[in-house]
């Protein structure tokens, strides 16, 4: 019991890290949008650091650091179908389908 | 024949977990594939659009950067309101944490209120451009979030806190689940900021 209690303590003051690490990665992420490099890198930047911060809020608020293998399984579902999501129609916008088998546009 | 499925909150045997906390993870999922969609059609609409970057640059970056950090806040002040149960088992402190992020979350709302209006204002509604269809329909729907979680927590602060008082495990569990839907909330926004405001 007491070990569970230190164990909260502990993780009361990684979220605690990672509160004030948030707060400077959001200032990052608008200094970093006032850079002049061109769009893909603007965006990849953007998206680095926004990944980087949802998986900080994963892992330490939402205790994902410390989850049970149901709670992975379902989230790599979710996951999984998420890039589908955004990917599927990224490839129908492109055809990459004709392009396979027409070998151009 | 009548079946009474018993309502639990040790955690299952089979699984290591509460039914509750397997219940609000599947749920988070759902709102994932939710905002999903709607981040997958935002990737459309501004595929090869030349006029995005035009119709973005209305949007106002410090006001949406005061936002993240309000949604930020909040979320280490519901964080530290389960803390006060766990650790302290201190109600009041735990109402005083809830009540903080109540604030962060009418702050965010306050300042979503006057960069609607001044849309409004400018004559830009949903259907002026395919960015403010897209602006109004995510920030709409976090909005709606944002107000749904809200509501919740204020429930566990006041009408809802007389489970703590009867069975405090219980009600601690409840109020971790309400606090995963606020991280997804915050979580959702993180995504949000950068792809409407600065990209």
């Amino acid at each position: 019991m007491t070990q569970d209690l230190e164990h909260v303590e502990e993780h009361i003051r990684a979220c605690i890290v990672v509160f004030l690490s948030l707060l400077v990665l959001t200032g990052l992420t608008v200094w970093a949008s006032y850079l002049e490099v061109p769009a893909p890198a603007a965006i990849t930047i953007a998206l680095c650091i926004a990944a980087t911060k949802g998986t900080m809020v994963g892992l330490y608020f939402m205790h994902l650091i410390s989850e049970k293998k149901l709670i992975y399984f379902a989230l790599g579902m979710t996951v999984f179908f998420f890039l589908g999501l955004i990917l599927l129609p990224v490839l129908g916008v492109h055809d990459i389908i004709r392009l396979l088998i027409t070998k151009s546009y | 024949m009548s079946v009474v499925i018993p309502h639990i909150y040790e955690p299952r045997q089979d699984t290591g977990l509460t039914n509750a906390k397997l219940g609000i993870w599947l749920f988070l999922a759902s709102e994932v594939m939710l905002f999903g969609g709607l981040f997958s059609a935002y990737v459309i609409l501004r595929i090869n659009n030349p006029l995005w970057q035009t119709w973005a640059s209305i949007l106002s970056v410090p006001l949406a950067t005061f936002n993240t950090f309000l949604l930020i806040t909040s979320s280490i002040t519901v964080v530290l309101g389960w803390a006060s149960l766990i650790l302290k088992k201190d109600f009041k402190r735990y109402r005083f944490y809830m009540i903080l992020t109540l604030l962060c979350g009418i702050g965010f709302m306050v300042v979503k209120y006057f960069e609607y209006t001044a849309k409004f204002h400018h004559g830009l509604f949903p259907s002026s451009n395919p960015f403010m269809a897209v602006y109004f329909t995510l920030t709409g729907l976090h909005g709606l979030h944002v107000l749904g979680g809200m509501a919740v927590l204020a429930y566990y602060c006041w009408p809802g806190s007389y489970l703590w008082k009867t069975n405090p495990v219980w009600f601690t569990q409840r109020v971790e689940c309400a606090g995963l839907f606020w991280h997804l909330v915050d979580l959702v926004w993180i995504f949000l900021f950068p792809t409407l405001y600065l990209m």
